[in-house]
């Protein structure tokens, strides 16, 4: 074990209630690397719901996701956060004692190995996954022919595609496979795209030109033997069926929330939540704390302004296990020099 | 006062009490039905998905253009909404309604 990035506190979950702590944390001198498995920061915020007003925040009497989650950037700026997106972490592990916790946390996709003091899990309603449409067996076909990214466009270079889906993702997809796979069908619930005007354009002329397909329908079924796709049944809304030809699908229904590997540390989850005390929002494994949607306790809200609230105590007891020895004062943003020196601010 | 018929996804029918201005979603939620309602009733993440019963599709609003983006991110029939698209109001006494199964 050379390959490891050493700090205070791995916090994993990069929404607006992970940004905050990362304040929290700085005023307290806790340096934090935060893990998040979307490509941005932000969260639901950000992913869901970037341009829906929000009214609940305080101080804003109206603010924007995306608004909120910039100013939160711009409010830990001073702390230099290390940010470790479109990763997922995969396990961790505790290897220190109550006393002193110490964790060896692992993200899957390129590997990063964390050592750290304190883990706080600030992960809302889990990893952001693609959505998996409830078509019977259709695990039988993923990653042979069912994907539900494209990760390289040469594997499907003469294949038979179908794609399904309305948005961006099955429009790019559609125009940019278009011209490398030997036929390629769309699939779509109804004859409106929300996608890119001019995307949406290029796929009717291509359709109008004899390219390629559209189909107005649902996938109600799926063939092939040994996982390997030989077509689909499509369901349009009169109920009649037809079969789509294909050896590739590739289903483009957005992002949900699954909480993935966390189920497995040992946390003694209440209906997909971590259970935490109110004192210092700590789990049943010391130096494991939850904040924001993920927790649970007697009169819980999960609203965002109480995840802020978990992580200003959580950062409490987190000082505890990164300095044991020190004192900790609380002071106020308004009247100490040693907090406005922190945050770049003093006179 | 009045009930909705929620049928879940291993098909049992449940009869929920229903309040007057509750999203049909919330009123399924606070039962503590399955019902996963991700983004909280802002329209944005389709998990409050529910088919209709037929003879009840005429008496809700018809789904904005909003409702309907959301849509296409689920498997939907010619039944399909979002439960935390309607409100719930008298006029929907009785309203029938079938958790759409999810991904996984």
């Amino acid at each position: 074990m050379t390959d490891h990035i050493e700090t205070d506190v791995v916090i994993i979950g990069a929404g607006p209630v992970g940004l905050f702590a990362v304040f929290e944390l700085g005023l307290l001198d806790i340096k934090c690397h935060l893990i998040d498995i979307l490509p941005k920061v932000g969260g639901q915020c950000a992913e869901l719901y970037p341009e829906k007003p929000i009214y609940d925040i305080p101080g804003f009497p109206m603010v924007t996701g995306q608004g909120l989650v910039d100013n939160l950037m711009a409010q830990v700026e001073p702390f230099n956060p290390t940010f470790h997106l479109n990763e997922m972490v995969e396990s961790l592990e505790s290897i220190g004692t109550p006393e002193a916790p110490l964790f060896r946390v692992k993200t899957s996709e390129n590997g990063t190995t964390f050592v750290c003091k304190s883990v706080i899990i600030a992960a809302g309603g889990g990893s952001f996954q693609p959505k998996k449409p409830p078509i019977d067996n259709i695990e039988a076909y993923e990653g042979t022919s069912v994907f539900y990214a494209v990760r390289k466009m040469e594997m499907f270079r003469g294949k038979k595609v179908l794609i399904v889906g309305g948005g961006d993702s099955a429009l790019d997809w559609t125009v940019n496979l278009q011209p490398i796979v030997k036929r390629l069908t769309l699939l779509h619930r109804r004859d409106a795209f929300r996608a890119a005007p001019h995307t949406v354009e290029k796929m009717r002329s291509l359709v109008a030109a004899g390219d390629m397909d559209l189909h107005l329908g649902q996938v109600s079924a799926l063939k092939g033997d040994n996982h390997v796709l030989e077509g689909a049944v499509v369901r349009k809304d009169d109920g009649s069926e037809h079969l789509v030809d294909c050896d590739v699908m590739l289903p483009f229904f957005g992002l949900t929330m699954k909480l993935g590997p966390i189920a497995e540390w040992g946390l003694n989850l209440h209906e997909n939540l971590i259970p935490v005390d109110t004192e210092k929002f700590e789990t049943n494994v010391p130096g494991i704390f939850a904040i924001g949607d993920i927790n649970t306790y007697p009169g819980k809200l999960k609203l965002i302004l109480s995840g802020f609230h978990e992580g200003a105590l959580a950062a409490q007891k987190v000082h505890r296990y990164v300095y044991p020895e020190k004192k900790l004062l609380f002071q106020y943003t308004t009247s100490s020099t040693s907090l406005q020196k922190k945050l770049g601010v003093a006179a | 006062m009045g009930v909705i018929h929620v049928t879940d996804r291993a098909g049992q029918r449940h009869t929920l009490e229903a309040i007057e201005g509750w999203r049909v979603m919330e009123i399924i939620r606070d039962w503590g039905l399955p019902i996963e309602g991700l983004c909280g009733g802002a329209c944005e993440c389709a998990t409050c998905h529910v088919f209709v019963a037929e003879e009840w599709m005429d008496k809700l609003f018809p789904p904005t253009e909003e409702e309907e983006d959301q849509l296409d991110t689920v498997v939907t029939k010619s039944s399909s909404r979002l439960s935390c698209q309607i409100l719930w109001t008298p006029e929907l006494d009785g309203l029938e309604v079938t958790l759409a199964p999810t991904g996984d």
